[in-house]
């Protein structure tokens, strides 16, 4: 990677190949306890679980697992099949958690594109503005879960108060328990969460573009709209897309939100929360591993397969 | 007139992003000082102030040791991600050896990979320490989060610093560890606050290692405690005590992300714009 001119003359030549070699030694050295801090505590762990989905082990007593091949994702007894490949609640995960994804995404994308918009303008209080929307990134998923699940509550919740008086809805709605809207609550209160950060990511991307363009085609007369969309976004595709495929990755692996505010259902159940009911809850350590490594797979292709499709670039040498 | 309507549309939309954002927090702050039955009032305007919810989530349940274990562990983690990251990332940045890539590219997946991939074999870990349910038990886990976010984080930061800085430090003779503590150590400050920051603020709201690995509210961290906060019976939640519980830990967050806002906007978009 680092090309020393050929033509320098030999003394430089040894010098500077010695000084290489002792900068290369103290990469290793500093890289060293990064690494097995991170091969420790996310390595190991992601072997094991990898292992564990291999075996029946149960929560109870962990060490007496025994290996069972592949009966955790598929196995046939009498004539009927069981693991996870055939199962629908897991199907049924994979699927809501896809959904969730592609339009809790698709949404923020859209909103956060036209906040980034809006704060990208001058005008009088932007300050205020970029301070606010800065509110819903800052709270915890917990809390703006607990906060939402209370403003969504079907017998004193202010959403279906304020419905109801403008006569909108006729009686109340359990928003998060109901299966015609419990996913959409999540979406909901997902994208009142994350569209800050859409829009921060995009206004940065924004922020680079060079403003001669845009006064070309002020002068030129060009309507905002054709501006819009033949100048800024194929100019800030590229932050764009890295912003959508770290938000997709984030979504995929979605828990804490849809724990708190539907606990666990089935109407909004994600691969995440599927894992963890079985491990914990059902002590199937064996068959949630198997979920776990599931999922795993799954958010490893997404990303391999965005990175060369995409030609997203993560750091110039990636 | 026509550019009026034009002015104005654009303020409604103002307005409305404002409100979008701002109303369920403010919400939650006047719920929190309802007590009983006012509780039953759906007005969006503040109707009393009684802080009795303030009053029984620190005398009722140890709500005061859910944000002190909160606290520790996130400090701890910060921490250690820093102290770790600091050398690493100048390796990443500085130094050029093969496979750099790969290994930034490997530390940027462990980032984004799913936490429940590791949930069991994180438990064997814990358990095998005898740790669990306790809050070593959940600095462990909290570094998977941290650390691979600081080292890329303070790589991109490093990346940025003139060669110049680092060249005229090598003719004088200086060796790499010298280089980072003397040259790019006190240049790093605001990259490092930033970054501590934000590794803070996920710290501070991790969720899943958190509920699985403890088993009693006294080392329960902020979120979980919030998570699980029951009333009198299954079907009735203390809104008044969890509304009081979420304002008392959100308001120090989002006065720091307030305060900060500049350097935490550069930190998130060093974490992922790469254009």
């Amino acid at each position: 990677m680092s090309t020393a001119p050929n033509s320098s003359p030999p003394l430089t030549k040894v010098k500077r190949s010695n000084l290489t070699a002792s900068r290369l030694r103290a990469a290793l050295l500093f890289l060293a306890p990064m690494l097995i801090v991170l091969a420790a505590v996310a390595g190991w762990p992601l072997i094991r679980t990898i292992y564990l989905a291999f075996t029946d082990a149960n929560l109870t007593d962990l060490s007496s697992a025994q290996f069972i091949g592949f009966e955790n994702f598929y196995a046939v007894y009498d004539g009927e099949t069981y693991g996870l490949l055939v199962d629908p609640e897991w199907w049924n995960a994979v699927w809501n958690t896809v959904k969730f994804s592609l339009i809790s995404v698709s949404l923020e994308t859209i909103f956060g594109m036209a906040v980034a918009l809006v704060l990208h303008a001058s005008f009088k209080g932007r300050g205020i503005v970029r301070a606010a929307v800065l509110i819903p990134w800052g709270i915890p998923t917990i809390v703006s879960a607990k906060m939402w699940g209370w403003m969504l509550h079907d017998q004193l919740g202010i959403i279906n108060g304020m419905l109801m008086s403008v006569g909108l809805i006729h009686e109340p709605i359990a928003w998060t328990a109901n299966p015609d809207t419990a996913m959409w609550s999540v979406i909901m209160v997902d994208v009142w969460k994350t569209t800050p950060f859409m829009a921060l990511l995009i206004l940065a991307g924004l922020q680079m573009l060079p403003s001669d363009i845009y006064e070309a085609a002020k002068v030129d007369g060009v309507h905002p709209v054709k501006v819009f969309f033949k100048i800024t976004l194929p100019l800030i595709r590229p932050a764009l897309m890295v912003a959508i495929v770290f938000r997709a990755l984030d979504a995929l692996r979605i828990f804490d939100l849809i724990y708190v505010l539907t606990s666990s259902s089935t109407n909004t159940m994600s691969m995440s929360v599927y894992a963890r009911q079985q491990l914990v809850d059902f002590q199937e350590v064996g068959y949630g591993s198997a979920a776990a490594t599931l999922l795993f797979l799954i958010i490893a292709l997404f990303t391999a397969v965005t990175l060369t499709a995409g030609k997203v670039k993560l750091s110039e040498e990636a | 007139m026509h550019k009026k309507i034009k002015t104005s549309l654009f303020y409604a939309l103002v307005a409305l992003i404002v409100v979008v954002s701002v109303f369920p927090f403010y919400y939650a702050i006047i719920t929190s000082f309802r007590g009983g039955t006012e509780l039953f009032s759906a007005s969006v305007l503040p109707n009393s102030v009684n802080i009795r919810n303030y009053i029984s989530i620190f005398e009722e349940q140890p709500f005061g040791t859910n944000i002190l274990n909160s606290i520790l562990v996130a400090t701890t983690v910060v921490t250690i991600s820093l102290a770790l990251a600091v050398t690493a990332s100048y390796a990443l940045a500085r130094i050029h050896f093969k496979g750099r890539g790969l290994l930034l590219m490997t530390i940027l997946s462990v980032s984004m990979f799913p936490q429940v991939a590791i949930l069991s074999g994180m438990f064997e870990l814990i358990r095998a320490l005898g740790i669990y349910n306790s809050l070593p038990g959940l600095i462990v886990p909290n570094t998977v989060l941290t650390l691979p976010f600081t080292v890329w984080v303070l790589t991109t930061f490093m990346k940025e610093l003139p060669k110049e800085l680092e060249e005229a430090a090598i003719v004088d003779g200086a060796s790499p560890f010298v280089i980072v503590r003397r040259v790019f150590l006190p240049l790093m400050w605001p990259a490092l606050v930033t970054t501590g920051l934000l590794a803070f603020i996920s710290a501070w709201n991790e969720f899943l290692f958190a509920l699985t690995f403890t088993l009693v509210n006294e080392v329960r961290t902020v979120p979980v405690a919030i998570a699980l906060m029951s009333g009198a019976s299954k079907y009735e939640l203390p809104w008044g005590n969890i509304m009081a519980a979420s304002v008392v830990v959100t308001v120090p967050i989002v006065a720091l992300v307030l305060i900060f806002q500049r350097k935490i906007v550069a930190g998130l978009t060093a974490g992922a714009v790469k254009g």
